[in-house]
Order: C-alpha cells, then structure tokens, then sequence
C-alpha cells in the first residue's frame, strides 16, 4: 500500500470511527439517565434492525431514501458546492412522480409506467436543483442560503398544491398513481413480510454506481472534482467552473429528487404531505459520515437508517429520541473531528520530496 | 382591522425574531456562519421551561434559558473555531441535536412527547397587552443596543475587523478566537431569549415550538445585510406580512402558504441582487483550513 493511498483511507475512516464512539458513550449516559442498561439497550437496537427480516427491511427501505439524499449532497460537495436543499427536492421528486403517475392508466405497461415516473422523479428534483444553479452562476447567490430558503418555498407550495388542489378529501395526499408502482420485496421474498423495503433499493444502487462511475471515470467527473478542489485552476485549465457549477447543483437535485421513488412508487403509491419528513436534511449527515465517496454514502445511510429504525426497537425501554440525538452527536463528532483527523496526520508525517 | 391591534400583534409576533436576528448579525459579524439560530432558541424555549417549571419562578426560567442558549452557543463556537469544523454542517448538526435533545428531555422530564406542563409567564395583566412583559421591550431593544456595541465600542470595532480581515486584525494584536468566541456566545444568549419569550408567552413548551422562526430570523439577516438595524426591519416587515395574514384568515386573497413565503422569496431576491446586492462580511466562513 502506498503511503499516500494510506494517508487517503485513514484520513477518510478515521473521523467516522471517532465519531461512532463518541456517540456510544452519549448514548450510555442518556440510556443510563433513564435507569436502563446500556448493554440491553443496544441489545434490543440491533436485534430489533438486523435481527429480524421485518426489522432489517424497514433498514434497507429508510436507508434507500437515504442513499439518494446522501448522493444528492456528497455530489454538490465534491464540486465545492453544498447543497442543502435536498428535503424540497426530494418533496418535490416525490410528488412529480406521483403527477405522472396520476396521470397514467393501470393499461400502461410497467416498462413504461416506471420510467416515466422515475423521470418525473428526476425532473422535478433537477428544477428544483437548477434554481440555486442558475442563480449561483448568474448572479453569484450563495447556494447555501437559497437552497435553505428554497426548501421552505418548495415545501409551501407543495402544501398549497396538496391542501387545495389535489388530494382525497379529508387527507393530506393525492390519489393513488394509476401506474407505475415499484414492487415491494414481500412479493418474492416472504419474510419481508408488512416491510415497506422494495425494489427502488436496487435504482439507489445503480444511481450509486452510476455515481462513482460519473466522478471517478468521466472526464465530466474530473471537471466537476477538478472545480471542486480549485476553481481557478479549473478554469485555467480550461474547464468551465460555472458550467461545472450549474450542471452539479441540477445534477444534485435530480438525484434527491428520485429519491421520491422510494415512499410514492415502492411504498404508499400516493404523495402525501410531509413525505421528505427530515431525510433531505439526514442527507447531509450520510454525505458527511460517508466521506462523499459512493460507497462510504450507502454505507452512511445504512448506518443511519439502523439508528432512526433502531430507536423504535428501543422505545419501550428508552424513548426514541435518543437516537435523534445521537444522530446530531455523529455529525457534529465527525464534523469535528474531519480537520483535527487531517492536521495530526499531516503533521505527524514528513514531507515527502519526489 | 383596527391599526393598534395590527401594530401590537405586529410587534409580539416580531420579538421572538428581533432576539434571533441580532443573535445572528453578531455571530455573521465575527465571520461564523450561523445557521444555528432554530437551535438555540428551541434550547432556550426548553431550558426555560424547566428551570420555571421545577423552581416556580419565571426569572430563574429566564436565567436557565439563556444558560441553555449559551451552551448551545459555545459548542458552535468551539466546534467551527476551536476544531475548524465546517460552519455550515455544524450549524445544521445543532439544530438536529436541539431537536433531538428537547424532546428526549421533555420525556424524561415531563414524560411526555408533545408538551411540558403549563408554566407562569411575565406577561400577567391582559389589559397591558403584552407590553408588561419586561422580554417584549429587552427584544424591541436588542437591535439598537446592538447597533451601539457594533458601531460605538471598541469591542464592535474588532468584531467588525475579526470579520472583514481576520489577518489584519491578529496583526494589530486583537486575538480573532476570543473576539469570536465572545461574538457566538452571544448570540446563543440573544437567540435564546427569542425562545424564552415564546415559552414564557405560551406558557408551555411544545414539541418544535420554533416552528422555523430561526430560518426566518437568518433570512432576516442576509435581507437585512448584516446591519442590525436593517435586519431588525425586516423582522418588522416579515412580522407584519404574519400579521396580514392572521388577520385576513378566512379572506381569500392570498392563500397563507404563499404568505408563508414571503421571508425566503425576498431574501433569496436580495442574495440575487435585483435591488441592492446583499454582501456577506468578506471572512464569513472562512475558518477551515
């Protein structure tokens, strides 16, 4: 292993790990400020998550919706962008692919139905995600704030849709899409039975490799990482920053806003307000915890998925919201520890001269 | 509508924002980004419950509030200057954690999920209107006397250098952390205050009670240009527009939601620059490495 390869894995594992123990011992205190014991706790979280079939697939659904966040944001990042917008877009994605979906008849073959849907999904995220591009580029708006901002009108505006245009009466959702719908993996696989994990998990996956695919083997993807590490080097060189700006951030949107998939096509079959419920935002933390590499996201978002799952498995001994804030101690512990992690490993090494 | 109704209920609905708002223009000042705002005053609003809750008196609720928001505070400012963590992201990780830890506690020590039970409040004389409420007239107050200390003290005129050039300012002897840390804490204290208001104003605490008035106050910021003054005004003008609609409720002129947007369409419109360009302290968020 070459030293420098080395240097890459540690300073990228290392933060996550320091943070996993820092949220253990969190987590003791509070489970011990509520007279249990620490170790039956964590017991019941694991068994009541990967223990059990039902458990483990309701990981692998809320991980899905996760995975697609956390791609959303960790791709924004490696362009030097941060996208915080991701819980409007994944609104947003949600409720375009229930408009296709509404507006397709049960005659429609799925071959069709679901990569309509899938597009719509991907559209209505990518415009949301085009704003604070074309604003970035144009008028030079920070994104940080517009995507904050934009969340807030997005989420407003699907409200107003909801309350008063479409939706069956007395609820807060559409109807359900005519077609389209992703099947859940019950259908071939029992166990799962009452688990709402279905096969969108499998498009994470693709988008995932599609991802790595995109950074790590593209010449677009060089570009994008290029402007990322320095811009005006990246325009020196010939690349053109605020293309790179515009296409990461609609990229961005387009990726949390398929994300929808999961809850409208696999799971409800309708788009119910409130569906982003904090995934959008959960994001940022996958993206940071997986070090914006592809895989370090889907394994992030499994992480996390155990946690949120895991604090139902507990509740009975411990509220739920312990994992809430065990979840805000892992970002803050990793966003931490990223720069101190970098700074000691820097240090305690020589430069080396080739 | 009657205007004394409308300027009186303007102003309540305004201080929760004032306290916030100043909490960020001095934080934003100093160069660290503060998206934190919603946290500090859901730990504020919930500290301030259980310190009047278990001691029966609102003074020491108002005491234990701003402890709640100073803490909350110094971790802001411990993470991004003390480990140069990434402002933004630390921002975000306090408002999730705030959320996380209310409501853990508000089990714990309430048992149970939604609201704390109901606790006393400054405001007692309903004929005054809320104006016998010594926090209404600290929130109507804070925009000004932080004007004076950003523009009349020495210590405003090092959070002004700390934040526009932090090098220079270390060059002539000011030490860039300790301005800092004093600047985060602060506004901590001052966001805190907004939500000790609302829990003192409501009586209770209830799950989430910000309800996004943080967001709104860092909207109020960057439409106000870091100026306390001017963000203090926007608070005023994105209370009165909550006003409008309150009182127009019923009235189908405008569905509330798009009212609702008021705040963050205008303030991205200023970050775009179609009326005035909103520029950022040039050292805003710039303590990474």
């Amino acid at each position: 292993m070459t030293s420098r390869f080395r240097t890459q894995l540690e300073e990228a594992l290392f933060p996550p790990i320091i943070a996993l123990l820092i949220a253990l011992v969190c987590g003791d205190l509070l489970i011990m400020s509520y007279g249990q014991s620490p170790a039956t706790v964590y017991r019941l979280l694991l068994e009541g998550t990967w223990g059990n079939a039902y458990g483990f697939g309701q990981v692998l659904y809320k991980a899905t919706t996760l995975a697609f966040t956390g791609l959303a944001v960790s791709l924004g990042i490696r362009a030097g962008l941060f996208n915080v917008g991701a819980e409007g877009q994944l609104a947003a994605g949600g409720f375009a692919a229930a408009f296709v979906g509404l507006h397709l008849t049960s005659a429609v073959p799925w071959l069709i139905a679901i990569p309509l849907c899938m597009m719509g999904a991907a559209v209505g995220g990518g415009i949301v995600g085009a704003v604070p591009g074309y604003l970035r580029v144009k008028f030079g708006a920070h994104e940080v704030i517009v995507t904050i901002m934009l969340n807030f009108i997005v989420l407003a505006l699907l409200n107003w849709l909801i309350a008063n245009h479409i939706h069956v009466e007395e609820t807060l959702h559409t109807p359900e899409i005519g077609a389209g719908a992703i099947p859940r993996l019950d259908a071939f696989m029992p166990a799962f039975h009452g688990s709402a994990a279905n096969l969108s998990m499998v498009v994470a996956a693709i988008t995932a490799l599609a991802g790595w695919y995109y950074l790590f083997r593209s010449r677009r993807g060089f570009e994008l990482r290029a402007v990322g590490l320095q811009p005006d080097a990246a325009e020196y060189g010939g690349v053109s920053v605020r293309g790179v700006w515009f296409r990461a951030l609609t990229l961005s949107g387009a990726i949390a806003g398929l994300g929808g998939i999961n809850y409208v096509l696999g799971y409800k079959h309708y788009y119910e307000d409130g569906l982003a419920g904090g995934a959008g935002f959960l994001g940022i933390a996958v993206a940071l915890v997986g070090r914006n590499h592809p895989l370090g996201v889907i394994i992030a978002a499994l992480f996390f998925a155990t946690l949120s799952q895991g604090g139902l498995a507990i509740h009975a001994f411990v509220p739920k919201q312990m994992v809430e804030v065990l979840q805000g101690v892992v970002i803050l512990a990793v966003a931490m520890s990223v720069p101190e992690v970098r700074r000691v490993l820097r240090l305690g090494r020589k430069p080396v001269t080739a | 509508m009657n205007p004394f109704d409308f300027v009186t209920q303007t102003l309540r609905i305004a201080v929760p924002y004032l306290f916030a708002a100043s909490g960020g223009v001095v934080a934003e000042r100093a160069g660290i980004i503060t998206l934190s705002l919603e946290g500090y005053m859901l730990t504020g609003a919930f500290s301030a419950t259980v310190g009047a809750h278990y001691s029966g008196n609102v003074w020491i609720g108002l005491l234990c509030g701003i402890l709640g928001g100073l803490i909350f505070g110094l971790l802001h400012a411990v993470a991004t200057i003390r480990f140069r963590a990434d402002q933004v992201v630390t921002g975000i990780a306090i408002n999730l954690l705030a959320i996380g830890i209310t409501r853990f506690f508000l089990k714990l020590a309430f048992d149970s999920s939604s609201n704390s039970p109901r606790i006393g409040g400054f405001a007692v004389n309903t004929s005054a209107l809320g104006f016998d409420n010594p926090l209404l007239w600290m929130g109507l107050l804070a925009a000004p006397a932080l004007a004076f200390l950003i523009y009349r003290t020495p210590y405003g005129l090092r959070v002004r250098a700390v934040g526009e050039h932090p090098e220079a300012a270390e060059s002539v002897g000011i030490s860039v952390k300790r301005v800092r840390y004093i600047a985060v804490a602060l506004s901590g204290v001052l966001a805190a205050l907004g939500g000790v208001f609302l829990a003192l104003d409501q009586h209770q605490f209830t799950d989430q009670m910000t309800a996004g008035r943080g967001f709104i106050a860092v909207a109020a910021v960057i439409f106000g240009r870091w100026d306390p003054m001017r963000a203090a005004l926007a608070c005023l003008l994105f209370a009165a527009a909550e006003t409008l609609q309150i009182q127009l409720q019923g009235n189908q002129i405008m569905a509330s939601q798009f009212v609702e947007m008021i705040p963050y369409v205008l303030t991205i419109i200023a970050l775009a620059g179609v009326v005035g360009r909103a520029v950022p302290p040039a050292a805003l968020g710039k303590t990474g490495d």
